[in-house]
């Protein structure tokens, strides 16, 4: 079963939480925007995903089944 | 073995333990005491997105819509009053005792208020759902300026909240200097100054006396403040009144060691919770973040699981962390700044209200404080974990434009 990371850019506000939990995929750069490097990650970073989607002070991230 | 585990505090703290207590595998009775009668909910918002909407959706703590799927007893609207340790039981408000092989305390922390200024009447404190909707139907009722007591975190935001609004706002603080304890007076004169820079009318080093007939707030300083709503925002104190002489150890906090642990079978997280953090020189420390009540949370319900199986080796370390929103800056802070010896600038200029203030003690990085610099804060918790020499943290910084 594939993956997929989803983050709604209209709840993110940057403070690059989910950067610290999982720096492979989220990162917040200069331009204080959020990037999503890798929206597919692989399974052994699945779990580091959702401890991101659980931190996420603004509940921005989501999991999708794909 | 441990088949039944109660939980006290049906917030952050107890949430994250109890979700956790089920996925790491523990399928006995679990019983979670709430004295609020919502369901957990996000406290943050509160003074934020929440105060200026008044949206409840904002309050919102992803998977709590789900939580009677997890097999959770919920005595919601209940306060534990009591509990024996011996016996093995917490008493309830209505009588009733719940009986625990496991014990979670997650009770967070009360709301002070000020003799001087008792609630009602205008008059509101701010830590629950129940008072940000009593303040927020106070404020569409009664036009005119807002006075804010208390310039920390909370106090802030509400001003600027308010500010936002389009209210008149004064903010008074009894410290010279707002936030000092937490980032020194350098960092803490910018905080203040940045409220200043929204038509806050900012009043520092005096104290509010009380409250005439006709509602006006005197102050220290002979003056006084004609508000239609008052906002006491003076911190909180963690609620362990009901545990006084119940044999665990209440200072300032119930009293764990390094791995969460109050007593054989007790564990506490959240803003209730003293430890010894190892990681900032066995410094004993209490945390009133949101990020902490998750993380402690879910440590100590695998801490309790364990029971003697548990590396003592295993502490609870973590690098405190927390944001705060005012205006359109983020401010957050990474680690204690407490006992610091040195501060240094980087990323930024105060003036541009963007940058990261770092903060050393005995030769290492402890603390980071940023205005607009999420990123850099974030790097600096990594740095501050891996206890950073102050003189290679600062040279990485120096990078930071
Ligand atoms: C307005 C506001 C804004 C905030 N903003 C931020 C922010 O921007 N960033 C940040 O990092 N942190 C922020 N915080 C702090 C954060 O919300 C707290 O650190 C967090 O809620 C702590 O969680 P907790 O579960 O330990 O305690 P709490 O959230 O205080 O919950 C404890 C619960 O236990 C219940 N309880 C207590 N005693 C008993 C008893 N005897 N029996 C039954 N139930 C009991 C209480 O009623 C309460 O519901 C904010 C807090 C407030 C109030
Ligand atoms: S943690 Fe959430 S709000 Fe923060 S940057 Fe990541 S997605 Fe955005």
């Amino acid at each position: 079963m594939g993956w997929r990371v989803v983050v709604d850019m209209d709840l993110c506000e940057s403070n690059a939480v989910c950067m610290a939990v999982l720096p492979e995929v989220f990162e917040v750069r200069d331009d204080d925007l959020l990037y999503v490097l890798d929206e597919t990650p692989p399974d052994s970073m699945r779990a580091k995903a959702e401890e991101a989607v659980a931190r996420c002070p603004k509940q921005a991230i989501a999991i999708v089944e794909a | 073995m441990l088949r039944r585990i109660a939980v006290v505090g049906a917030s952050l703290a107890g949430w994250h333990a109890a979700t956790t207590l089920r996925r790491e595998g523990f399928d006995g009775e679990l019983t979670v005491i709430g004295a609020e009668a919502e369901p957990p909910y996000d406290r943050p918002p509160l003074s934020k997105a929440f105060l200026a909407t008044g949206d409840e959706n904002k309050v919102a703590l992803a998977g709590v819509a789900d939580r009677e799927s997890l097999g959770i007893t919920w005595r919601l609207g209940r306060r534990a009053t009591g509990l024996r340790l011996a016996e093995r039981t917490v008493g309830l408000d209505d009588g009733s005792e719940v009986a625990f092989d496991g014990l979670v305390l997650a009770g967070g922390a009360d709301v002070r208020t000020l003799p001087s200024l008792p609630v009602g009447d205008g008059v509101h404190a701010l830590r629950t759902l129940a008072d940000a909707r009593a303040l927020r139907a106070d404020l569409d009722r009664r036009p005119g300026p807002v006075l804010v007591v208390g310039a920390g975190f909370i106090g802030a935001e509400v001003a600027a909240t308010c500010r936002e609004a389009g209210r008149d706002v004064v903010l008074v603080e009894a410290a010279a200097v707002p936030l000092e304890r937490a980032v020194g007076a350098e960092i803490g004169a910018v905080c203040g100054a940045l409220h200043r820079d929204h038509g806050v009318d900012l009043r520092l080093g005096t104290a509010v006396v009380g409250r005439d007939a006709s509602g006006a707030v005197a102050l220290g300083d002979g003056t006084t403040v004609d508000a239609a709503v008052v906002v006491v925002g003076v911190g909180v104190s963690p609620a362990t009144g009901w545990l006084e002489g119940s044999g665990l150890t209440i200072d300032d906090g119930v009293v764990c060691d390094g791995t969460g642990l109050a007593a054989p079978g007790v564990v506490a997280a959240g803003d209730i919770a003293r430890w010894p953090n190892a990681l900032f020189f066995g410094d004993s420390m209490r945390v009133e973040h949101w990020d902490n009540a998750i993380d402690m949370g879910a440590f100590v319900a695998r801490r309790l699981l364990a029971g003697d199986d548990w590396d003592p080796a295993e502490v609870f370390a973590p690098v405190p962390w927390f944001w705060s929103d005012q205006y359109d800056r983020k401010l957050q802070m990474a680690g204690r700044a407490t006992g610091a010896d040195q501060m240094q600038i980087a990323g930024g200029t105060l003036e541009e209200r963007r940058f990261v203030a770092l903060y050393g003690r005995a030769g290492r990085l402890v603390a980071a404080f940023g205005m607009n610099r999420p990123r850099h804060i974030v790097q600096s918790r990594g740095l501050i974990a891996r206890s950073c020499p102050w003189d290679e943290a600062r040279e990485l910084a120096a990078a930071w434009t």
